[in-house]
């Protein structure tokens, strides 16, 4: 008999056991809610699916009483255009900073001892500061995912730049390059992929802070409502509204995969 | 303990069949006194040598021997620490310049750039100083130009793939394009072959032989095969330590121990440089 390491699943079978955690955690759920139910048919806190199916029907496809949006698709408008020019700018920082002292070893001298310390704060802990200064609306919220996230774009892209082979900096000026060109034409657009692959990581980490920043002050968006309908205990809402979360981040990551699949070929072949 | 002093060719007579060969050869590079250490630790030693327009010098050597570190002094990545390295007379600029071109065993070649786009990418460097690219009808140009450099390598026929598409041949083959169309004063090629299959090897053994006759050029060619230096070089350098003190492994450098013009590479050279050779590897 093979060795268990040596064993491996067939495609039907790896998708079988990948699916089967997931039937798991469906039954226990209805299993837990039943249960709950059959003590206290008002039980809030497992709610019943089709309890599920009339909180969603009345945030996303009904109008709202008070103001007739349909609240479902603001909150996720708004949050996702948070999240996304949080990441976007940080991005744009982070590709410059990166790019330059990982390209020019007496920019990096100048500025990674301020790059590292600042990575040091906790993002958190200067959310306040973020409210006084650029006051409670968009923009604190967008800075918030900013301030997250770059200090970590930025170092892991100086690690980037410096991973690309000496040889080819070397070969490039033996072609003539100077010291912008070889910026230009050798490490940037080597450099891109590797922001995309950065991003992919940092999502995770940017929705934290956007989830946070929404919770605390705000007036829609999808960490607020989560953080609004828990006062009132409504299960029903919390978690349709997690689960598109994970949706939407799954969503943003696939995306992110494909993107870069479609526009480095080069770089995905080469791995 | 003092290895046997490996006879040098006889400077007097040495110059003057060199002078009856390589009448026209004009001296192109020249070491003067050249001294290598990092900090303690000596490696090159005093190495004097002058090396003619159109000569093709390989150099063997254990490894640690320095020969790696003579090439790149000789690039401009590596700054020597005593001493005068001259390339035309002129002392040699500190940093890579397109008057050196270069092939490495790996990674000379730029992956995000398609094979004629990357030999371009030089004539893209000279005509535009800040993007370091052309549109429109030069870019043409330069790829035209590109075009003719595969030809001469036979790598026209895979212009628009891109490196990782490659055999490891063929991208050495690009390398030594992109070099060319520089028209560098002197060539390096440090172990370009030394990651290719032995039929591939011969392939790539015909093709350097054919260019640096064609095109007139200055080679310097770092191997690990001695078979392939005796074959492909006008002159063949051994670099090795004269001295070894156990106790202080890094007291002495190496210096260039064998100097061998192309008309003396006999069997019994050939056996006496195995020889030394295998004795250096034992005693390091």
């Amino acid at each position: 008999m093979k060795r268990w390491i040596n064993k491996t699943p067939s495609k039907t079978l790896a998708f079988v056991l990948g699916v089967i955690p997931f039937i798991l955690v469906m039954a226990l759920y209805q299993w837990g809610s039943d249960l709950r139910k059959a003590e206290n048919p008002n039980d809030k806190l497992l709610p019943s699916v089709s309890q599920f199916y009339s909180a969603i029907d009345r945030l996303a496809f009904t109008p709202s009483k008070r103001t007739g949006e349909y609240l479902f698709w603001k909150d996720t408008l708004s949050s996702l255009k948070r999240l996304l020019m949080g990441v976007a700018c940080a991005a744009a920082i982070a590709l410059i900073l990166g790019l330059i002292t990982g390209a020019i070893p007496l920019v990096a001298a100048n500025f990674n001892p301020i790059i590292t310390t600042i990575s040091l704060i906790p993002p958190m802990a200067v959310l306040p500061l973020l409210f006084i200064v650029f006051g409670l609306g968009e923009l604190s919220k967008v800075m918030l995912i900013i301030v997250g996230i770059t200090p970590f774009l930025i170092r892991d892209l100086y690690q980037k730049t410096k991973e690309i082979p000496q040889e080819q900096l070397v070969k490039a000026q033996t072609l003539g390059a100077n010291s912008v060109q070889l910026i230009n034409r050798v490490l940037l657009p080597q450099v891109l992929p590797r922001l995309l692959d950065a991003l992919r990581l940092s999502l995770g980490t940017a929705w934290l802070f956007l989830i946070a920043a929404e919770a605390i002050a705000a007036t829609e968006g999808l960490g607020y409502r989560i953080f609004l309908v828990r006062r009132y205990l409504s299960m029903d809402i919390i978690l349709p509204y997690v689960i598109w979360i994970t949706f939407l981040a799954f969503l943003l990551d696939w995306l992110l995969v494909h993107a870069s699949k479609k526009a480095f070929p080069w770089y995905h072949s080469a791995k | 303990m003092t290895k046997p002093q490996i006879a040098q060719p006889d400077n007097q007579s040495d110059n003057q069949s060199e002078k009856q060969t390589e009448l026209l050869g004009q001296t192109q590079i020249e070491f003067r006194h050249v001294t290598k250490s990092y900090g303690e630790n000596l490696v090159l030693d005093n190495i004097n040598c002058e090396v003619k327009r159109g000569e093709f010098i390989t150099m063997v050597g254990t490894s640690g021997c320095g020969k790696s570190t003579f090439l790149n002094m000789l690039l401009g990545t590596v700054a020597h620490t005593k001493g005068d390295i001259l390339l035309e007379g002129n002392p040699i600029v500190a940093e890579p310049s397109p008057e050196r071109g270069i092939v490495f065993q790996k990674y000379s070649v730029f992956p995000h750039l398609s094979v004629r786009e990357n030999v371009a990418i030089s004539k893209e460097f000279e005509a535009s100083p800040i993007l370091g690219r052309l549109f429109g009808e030069k870019r043409q140009h330069a790829l035209e130009e590109a075009d003719e450099w595969l030809n001469a390598v036979g790598l026209l026929a895979a212009k628009d793939k891109y490196p990782h598409e490659l055999s490891g041949g063929m991208q050495q083959r690009l390398a030594i394009a992109q070099a060319l169309i520089k028209h560098p004063k002197v060539l390096l090629l440090d172990e370009p072959f030394g990651a290719l299959d032995p039929g591939i090897r011969k392939d790539m053994h015909k093709l350097v032989l054919a260019l640096w006759q064609k095109y007139q050029l200055t080679i310097f060619m770092v191997t690990h095969d001695l078979n392939e230096g005796f074959y492909l070089g006008t002159r063949l350098w051994v670099f090795d330590k004269t001295r070894h003190d156990p106790h202080a492994p890094h007291r002495y450098g190496s210096t260039i121990t064998f100097d061998l013009p192309i008309g003396k590479t006999d069997e019994a050279s050939f056996q006496q440089i195995e020889q030394s050779l295998e004795a250096s590897r034992l005693s390091a």
